[in-house]
């Protein structure tokens, strides 16, 4: 693979006044940042932080989903779902491989994810108690996601933008496949109409939680919008999701679980919600490890990971094995 | 309408709950692979049998005439009424397993469904000719599997004699022609079994002896889920599959 000969390599760069000035204007000309540039250490280690979460989130992401594959109601929905589920671990394969243009390993992010080292999205700490919970995730979850990933299209960094397009697709498709399952539920009969609001009520905070701490208190956007990696900071993009998502909500029936919601003619110069005090007590503890399925979730990806340990040993002999004897016919 | 309309829907209803069954299996693993690639791959196989089961329960529905859908087909029957053949119900227990049920599995179908597409049953044959590609598919992926761990670790080996010991007995399932079968067969619908289980033979045979794996003679094969006869995990696998549509009888989803 293309990547793999990056990984490892002497990326060592002299970081003269002169360089960095000349890096700064190559982002601000638009000029996208390719693997074989000399760039920042601090860009190369954001971006490796960046790449590498969004990878886990993926990855881990497909559990709290995959949870109801062999629950799913109707064969359609089954299908849909499946996919889906696959879809998402196809990211997870193309965001590693973003990666490792950078010169990290998938085996050595692997290994930072299972020990805890490397974050991923903590929506995903959250359970899925009900199937309405598969709505909720596409339509909000994946909604929030598009916020944050459609202007990641345009990052300075090549190979993330351009794999961000491809993502951003698939997520868009997985947004209104949400949207039209809480539709159906919403439309059904009492059961499904609870079903339904209950899981917009636990996944409403949580989803606008994604965008990540408040502006003010936000330790890594000030460099990352210089660098051009984010494009807008955390409160915007918050901003835009709750704008966007209200409306589909009242249309379908379904109320936000937040009693100051209130349209304000005059926010932001076109006017936006103003929302009512966001819990980042709750927020911080479960980035830190305390939400109900934080454990569950590394727990099941590091089962995984040491249940097929044999099956990748016995794919490495079988390889070395084939190899030789092909260099012993040779 | 064929004459024997009541033995094709019979014998369509036994592929689509083989295919369902099998698929819903697969479908367990989705995020717990042993490698992202299988956690790509594992469900894709499972879309595709999944996939082919709906084509299934679909024309057995158009057939019966009595405005059942797929999903009745698929969620509302009892224990006694699915027809799978025993093998694609085994639990996945680890990748060797696995690997082997869908390999045996594949192994049948891709010259079973070659027959169909040449046969006289119109709606058969189309789902045929896009299904003879995708197992086409499933033959290669789990029978590379199955050479790999054969011929990989001492561990890998002794756990595929392990899936073979456990899930061979199940294979003459495969090959069985019922009452239902043999009229599908003189009908031209389906083909006949003799070219086909010699095909099953000649796959079985050429992988395992790259693999290094060794063929088992089986005296007592196991059998009994083409007449509803099921395994205790069974169970289980319906209480699953069923959950939403017995919670919430008549719901629209």
């Amino acid at each position: 693979m293309y990547s793999q000969g990056l990984i490892g390599a002497n990326t060592e760069t002299e970081e003269t006044q002169e360089f960095l000035d000349a890096f700064q204007a190559r982002i601000d000309a638009e000029i996208k940042i390719e693997p074989n540039d000399p760039m920042p250490a601090a860009y190369r280690k954001t971006l490796i932080r960046m790449i590498g979460q969004h990878a886990h989130s993926e990855i881990v992401g497909m559990l709290p989903e995959g949870n109801w594959i062999t629950r799913a109601p109707t064969l359609r929905r089954k299908v849909a779902l499946l996919a889906k589920v696959q879809d998402e671990g196809g990211h997870g394969l193309y965001l590693y491989s973003a990666a490792e243009t950078l010169g990290v390993s998938r085996e050595q992010m692997t290994e930072e994810l299972l020990n805890g080292t490397a974050k991923y999205s903590s929506i995903f700490n959250y359970p899925t108690p009900t199937w309405a919970d598969i709505g909720a995730i596409g339509w909000l979850v994946d909604g929030a996601a598009i916020m944050n990933q459609v202007p990641l299209c345009r990052c300075s960094y090549g190979p993330y933008a351009r794999a961000m397009i491809r993502v951003c697709k698939e997520e868009s498709f997985h947004q209104r496949q949400g949207y039209e399952l809480m539709k159906t539920l919403a439309e059904g009969n009492d059961d499904q109409k609870h079903m339904a609001q209950d899981a917009l009520n636990r996944w409403w905070w949580p989803s606008i939680m994604m965008f990540g701490p408040s502006d003010t208190d936000s330790q890594h956007s000030d460099q990352s919008m210089k660098w051009k990696i984010k494009r807008f900071t955390n409160d915007e993009l918050r901003q835009k999701f709750i704008d966007a998502t209200v409306p589909q909500a009242e249309l379908i029936g379904l109320t936000m679980p937040d009693p100051d919601l209130k349209w304000n003619e005059t926010k932001n110069d076109n006017g936006g919600y103003d929302f009512g005090k966001i819990d980042w007590d709750e927020f911080w503890k479960v980035v830190k490890g305390h939400g109900m399925m934080n454990k569950d979730r590394i727990r099941a990806r590091k089962k995984a990971w040491d249940d097929g340990a044999w099956v990748r040993e016995a794919a490495l002999a079988y390889a070395k094995k084939n190899e030789k004897q092909h260099s012993e016919a040779a | 309408m064929p004459a024997n309309t009541e033995q094709l829907i019979e014998v369509v209803v036994q592929i689509a709950d083989d295919h369902l069954i099998l698929g819903h299996r697969l479908s367990e693993w989705c995020g717990h692979a042993p490698m992202l690639e299988e956690d790509l791959s594992m469900p894709n196989m499972a879309l595709d049998l999944v996939g082919q089961s709906r084509a299934l329960y679909s024309y057995a529905a158009q057939l019966e005439s009595k405005g059942h859908s797929e999903d009745d087909f698929a969620y509302l029957r009892k224990d006694r009424e699915y027809t799978n053949c025993l093998l694609v119900e085994r639990p996945n227990t680890d990748f060797a397993h696995t690997m082997l049920k869908q390999f045996y599995f594949a192994a049948f179908m891709h010259p079973f469904w070659q027959g169909v597409k040449n046969g006289t049953d119109n709606t058969l044959s189309g789902i045929a000719g896009k299904a003879e590609k995708e197992i086409g598919y499933h033959i290669r992926h789990a029978g590379e599997w199955i050479v790999r761990l054969g011929d990989g670790t001492d561990e890998s080996a002794e756990r595929m004699n392990d899936a073979i010991e456990a899930l061979h007995p199940y294979t003459g399932e495969l090959l069985e022609v019922d009452e239902a079968r043999q009229s599908c067969i003189v009908s031209g619908a389906i083909p006949e079994i003799a070219p086909i289980q010699t095909q099953w033979n000649a796959t079985i045979n050429n992988v395992f002896t790259q693999a290094k794996l060794t063929v088992p003679e089986i005296d007592y094969p196991q059998q009994g889920g083409r007449a509803g006869n099921h395994t205790e995990d069974f169970g289980f696998l319906l209480t699953e599959l069923q959950y939403m549509q017995r919670t919430y009888p008549g719901a629209q989803w």
